[in-house]
């Protein structure tokens, strides 16, 4: 079968809707697109534990720190489902992760913005699980087996994320007048940032075509982004919070909010390694894969030795 | 040694008795007691099962998904071995 029937009744199957699996022909530039946005998505897992991590001895009480524990080992847990779902490609795992080490790969920008005052946790629960729910609730349709399996998993234990966040945030927003700003405070660092979390509006985005062609995608960057801002401003009015854009106010023709333009320079600066946190990121992540090293060595040098005992 | 990565596993789980195992995604460890210990961390974190079996992944044998057509398409064209193929008379009961 030659190439161009090859790509013809792949593009079939996905338009019936029937799923692509691991060992399945598929076309080089899709299997290069979900490698590098499977594993994307994975180094962004794994890099937004730290922000998080950092609250972990810090959390108020005995709960917040069960809960906060929890939640970010759920964070490495998503992390190592994808990376499982990104080696069915035939991608190095390993390769991946020095990826992302040499800057070669990218994670979400957001992570790059640092965890001040224990608000932002509750602000991160709510607003960055929440970006991400409203992301990955659409890739639990993606065209390729694995990675949507995946996405089912981790949709279902993600709704705990932002639920936590969110009341948390009732509970500072119910407190004292300190408490209330410290939560106003996080609101204003964190709202754009969220919705950068969606990534470059829809004309400058020049692959977002062939990934929904390829039902990799299922909605815009800025279709996905105008849902969140939907779903997210009544609920910051039930928190009392205010939203740091002058220009949100409810259309009631098109049944939307209207919002300010992004700020896109600043986005751009912080993908390309700019932002506050980039290189401490990135500098935790190689500290912990060279300075694990010898425990992984060991494990596996115990593990043949056994099985050469066993063997003789 | 220090670029050789730990064997692929291939996680098997039982979600409650009487039912099957079943694939639920793959993890690396070095031998199989570490892949038992990492897979109830990273799949069973939720009460999702009872029983884990963990299987190095090369030891998996999988069909080729380009022979699907002759391997399957036999068993999709024998209707006869399914009950609604036959026609019984009215009022027969309990077949």
């Amino acid at each position: 079968m030659d190439l161009q029937e090859l790509e013809k009744r792949f593009q079939e199957k996905i338009d019936k809707e029937i799923k692509i699996e691991p060992n399945d022909w598929m076309p080089d530039e899709y299997r290069k697109t979900l490698i590098r946005q499977i594993s994307q998505h994975a180094h962004s897992e794994i890099v937004g534990m730290l922000p998080e991590g950092n609250w972990i001895t810090r959390a108020p009480n005995l709960r917040r720190k069960a809960v906060l524990l929890a939640k970010v080992q759920d964070e490495a847990g998503h992390g190592l489902y994808l990376y499982s779902s990104v080696e069915t490609l035939g991608a190095d795992r390993e390769a991946t992760i020095d990826d992302l080490h040499s800057g070669k790969a990218k994670y979400s920008s957001i992570f790059n913005y640092p965890a001040v005052t224990w608000a932002d946790i509750g602000t991160i629960g709510w607003l960055v699980d929440g970006a991400a729910i409203m992301n990955q609730v659409a890739l639990c349709r993606c065209s390729y087996g694995p990675y949507a399996r995946g996405m089912v998993k981790i949709c279902k234990e993600e709704s705990f994320h932002q639920r936590q966040g969110f009341e948390s945030l009732v509970t500072l927003c119910n407190g004292t007048p300190t408490q209330k700003a410290m939560a106003q405070d996080a609101m204003n660092r964190f709202w754009w940032p969220s919705l950068m979390m969606f990534g470059p509006s829809d004309d400058e985005s020049p692959n977002s075509a062939q990934s929904m062609k390829w039902k990799i995608k299922r909605f815009s960057n800025d279709e996905l982004r105008q849902s969140f801002v939907d779903a997210t401003v009544p609920q910051a009015e039930i928190l009392g919070l205010t939203i740091p854009d002058p220009n949100l106010k409810w259309n009631e023709e098109t049944g939307h909010y209207d919002f300010s333009p992004i700020n896109w320079d600043e986005f751009w600066q912080v993908v390309n390694g700019n932002g506050p946190c980039n290189k401490e990121r990135i500098e935790a992540r190689t500290k912990a894969k060279e300075e694990g090293m010898w425990v992984r060595e060991a494990a596996m040098a115990y593990a043949e030795k056994r099985a050469l005992k066993k063997t003789a | 040694m220090s670029n050789r990565e730990w064997p692929l596993w291939e996680v098997f789980i039982r979600s409650k008795q009487g039912l099957n195992h079943k694939h639920v995604g793959s993890l690396r460890a070095p031998d199989a007691t570490l892949a038992l210990a990492n897979a109830r961390d990273v799949y069973t974190r939720r009460s999702e099962g009872i029983s884990i079996w963990v299987i190095e992944s090369n030891n998996v044998h999988a069909s080729d998904p380009s022979d699907a057509d002759s391997l399957f398409e036999p068993s999709d064209t024998k209707v006869y071995r399914h009950p609604t193929f036959y026609e019984v008379p009215d009022g027969i009961k309990h077949m």
